[in-house]
């Protein structure tokens, strides 16, 4: 009798070790690229500027690629990713509150504070409004009533807007991006990303069983409301200290997973790990892109982060579209 | 061995379930059979423990298979059933192999499930069921959207496998079907057992029970 462990079940390792070398990489070259080259005198402009900048990237990237793959296995739903739960909007909320009121002024990581609040009230109104029996169209329909109302807020607060300038900087801040980022904003940032991390990747087993429907599942012993509230709250953690770090970055949790699934298969355990590192590759290259735009193109300021990830992630909504299509 | 004692349910409000007793013998292969809407699935969903006060049974001893399930992504045939470990917590390769092999489908191991044929799909989804290596199987219409031929093979498969063992309950939409190839029929009519029969018996009692709903031809429709 053969009892080695089923083939099926072995994460393909050899494109996931790619993948993480294709990481340490694109960390690398995030260290190296951008105006200025570096020299010993320039040691300042590293510690200070790209090393913030570029732990960023790679933990936000990482956490919003991951999120992606467990939502879009926790729902059954090929269309989702973090902002489907009305996390970002939230967290933007909380963020443009400390940013109105002027307690940012006065105190700058109050903004990513007043963010990872807003995040937090969030989760509880997205878990709050569901109850204790969840499932997967609730969360989506409640995820879709915590964003609009979020939305809504924040459109309210931008009306009432102090003055133009203010104005602008909101809306700028809301576009996304890892500009002037500190090694504080890091150390607001990576905790709740890595714990929300660890939370996600343990749940494997509940995402393979909800393959087959939420009934099956339970019958599996992978209770299915379970894995949903894990998924929204580990979802809303990596999300929630994103958007409070750096605003709104949107499409990076919706393609990643789409772009792995013909190497490494449908199944969602599989697509976990390599999510989260292909995710962290993909934001920390185009967050090396918006670097590189003025000192390539006739341009004298830096594109959004949140624009070139929607950019690039526009065509994808397409694929996916047309290949669903009957 | 799991079972249903005075079982009730309400759903919504209303009452679903009657005071359902029923206990599924070791070797018995027990077909579930009555009108649409008469509550087949909900007595079948409760002995697998997914309705409100039902007695959880063990995951590792009790295989579920939903009515017209499907996998939410295409996973291959051998993923499918390698999911019946999940319970188990492991990824044994020998349970799966022969789950797949009793269900006729080791060929197509690699193939995406939505690229084979319904009936094939149906047989992985048994094969992981049967990965589980379960003592009581639980089956929601297992032989439904199937062409005779692949409806009477699976009908087969079912009673080998309770022929050594284990007990089988599915429902079957077909009085015919379940007279020739299960032990016992019970007749589920509003919520109710109504009544619990051996296969010999089960053909005249339906046509009396059931009356006009499960009759034939044009006995259909309500006279006018």
């Amino acid at each position: 009798m053969n009892h080695r462990p089923s083939a099926v079940f072995n994460t393909a390792t050899r494109p996931t070790a790619a993948l993480a070398a294709a990481a340490l990489c694109a960390g690398g070259a995030s260290l190296l690229v951008g105006e200025g080259f570096l020299g010993p005198a320039n040691w300042l402009i590293l510690s200070e500027i790209r090393l913030p900048r570029t732990l960023l990237a790679l933990a936000i990237g990482s956490g919003l690629g991951l999120s992606g793959a467990v939502l879009q296995g926790a729902l059954r739903n090929p269309l989702a990713d973090a902002g489907l739960l009305g996390i970002t909007p939230a967290a933007g909320l909380g963020a443009m509150i400390a940013f109105y009121w002027g307690l940012a002024a006065g105190f700058p990581p109050a903004l990513p504070a007043g963010g990872l609040i807003g995040a937090a009230i969030g989760l509880a109104c997205l878990l709050g409004f569901n109850g204790r029996r969840l499932s997967g169209p609730a969360l989506i329909l409640t995820g879709v009533a915590v964003s609009a109302l979020s939305g809504a807020a924040m459109s309210l607060a931008l009306t009432l807007a102090p003055n133009p300038f203010a104005l602008a900087e909101i809306s700028f801040w809301l576009m996304g991006g890892l500009e002037d980022r500190a090694l504080s904003h890091a150390a607001l940032a990576l905790p709740p990303i890595a714990a929300g991390a660890t939370l996600l990747l343990r749940l494997g087993a509940g995402l393979d069983a909800l393959t087959l429907g939420e009934d099956t599942a339970a019958s599996l012993g992978q209770a299915p409301a379970r894995t949903l509230y894990l998924a929204a709250i580990g979802c809303a953690l990596t999300a929630g200290a994103s958007a409070a770090v750096a605003g709104g970055i949107g499409f990076v949790g919706l393609a990643v997973p789409h772009l792995l699934r013909p190497v490494f298969g449908q199944r969602p355990s599989a697509l976990l790990l390599p999510s989260l590192l292909a995710g962290a590759i993909l934001l920390t290259l185009a967050d090396i892109l918006v670097r590189l735009t003025p000192l390539l193109l006739p341009v004298s300021a830096n594109p959004p982060l949140g624009v070139l990830t929607a950019l690039a992630g526009a065509p994808f909504l397409v694929r996916i579209a047309r290949r669903t299509a009957p | 061995m799991t079972g249903l004692r005075g079982f009730n349910l309400s759903l919504g409000g209303r009452q679903v379930l009657h005071g359902i007793d029923l206990a599924p013998a070791k070797g018995e292969f027990l077909a579930l059979c009555g009108p649409n809407g008469a509550g087949k699935t909900s007595i079948l969903k409760a002995l697998a423990g997914l309705v409100p006060n039902s007695p959880g049974p063990d995951p590792r001893r009790t295989g579920y298979l939903a009515q017209n399930s499907q996998p939410t992504w295409a996973l291959t045939v051998g993923q499918v059933a390698a999911l019946g470990r999940i319970p188990h917590g492991d990824t044994d390769e020998r349970p799966i192999a022969a789950g797949l092999r009793r269900c006729g489908i080791e060929a197509l191991r690699n193939q995406p499930i939505d690229r084979i044929s319904g009936g094939e799909a149906r047989r992985a989804m048994l094969a992981r069921v049967f990965a589980t290596e379960p003592e009581m199987f639980l089956l929601d219409e297992p032989t439904a959207d199937l062409d005779p031929a692949a409806a009477h093979a699976i009908l087969r498969l079912l009673r080998d496998t309770a022929g050594q063992g284990a007990s089988v309950v599915a429902v079957l939409h077909a009085v015919e079907l379940a007279a020739d190839y299960a032990h016992r029929v019970v007749l589920v009519d509003q919520g109710r057992i109504a009544a619990d029969l051996s296969a010999k018996d089960a053909l005249a009692a339906a046509a009396r029970v059931f009356g006009m709903r499960m009759g034939q031809g044009p006995r259909l429709l309500p006279a006018t």
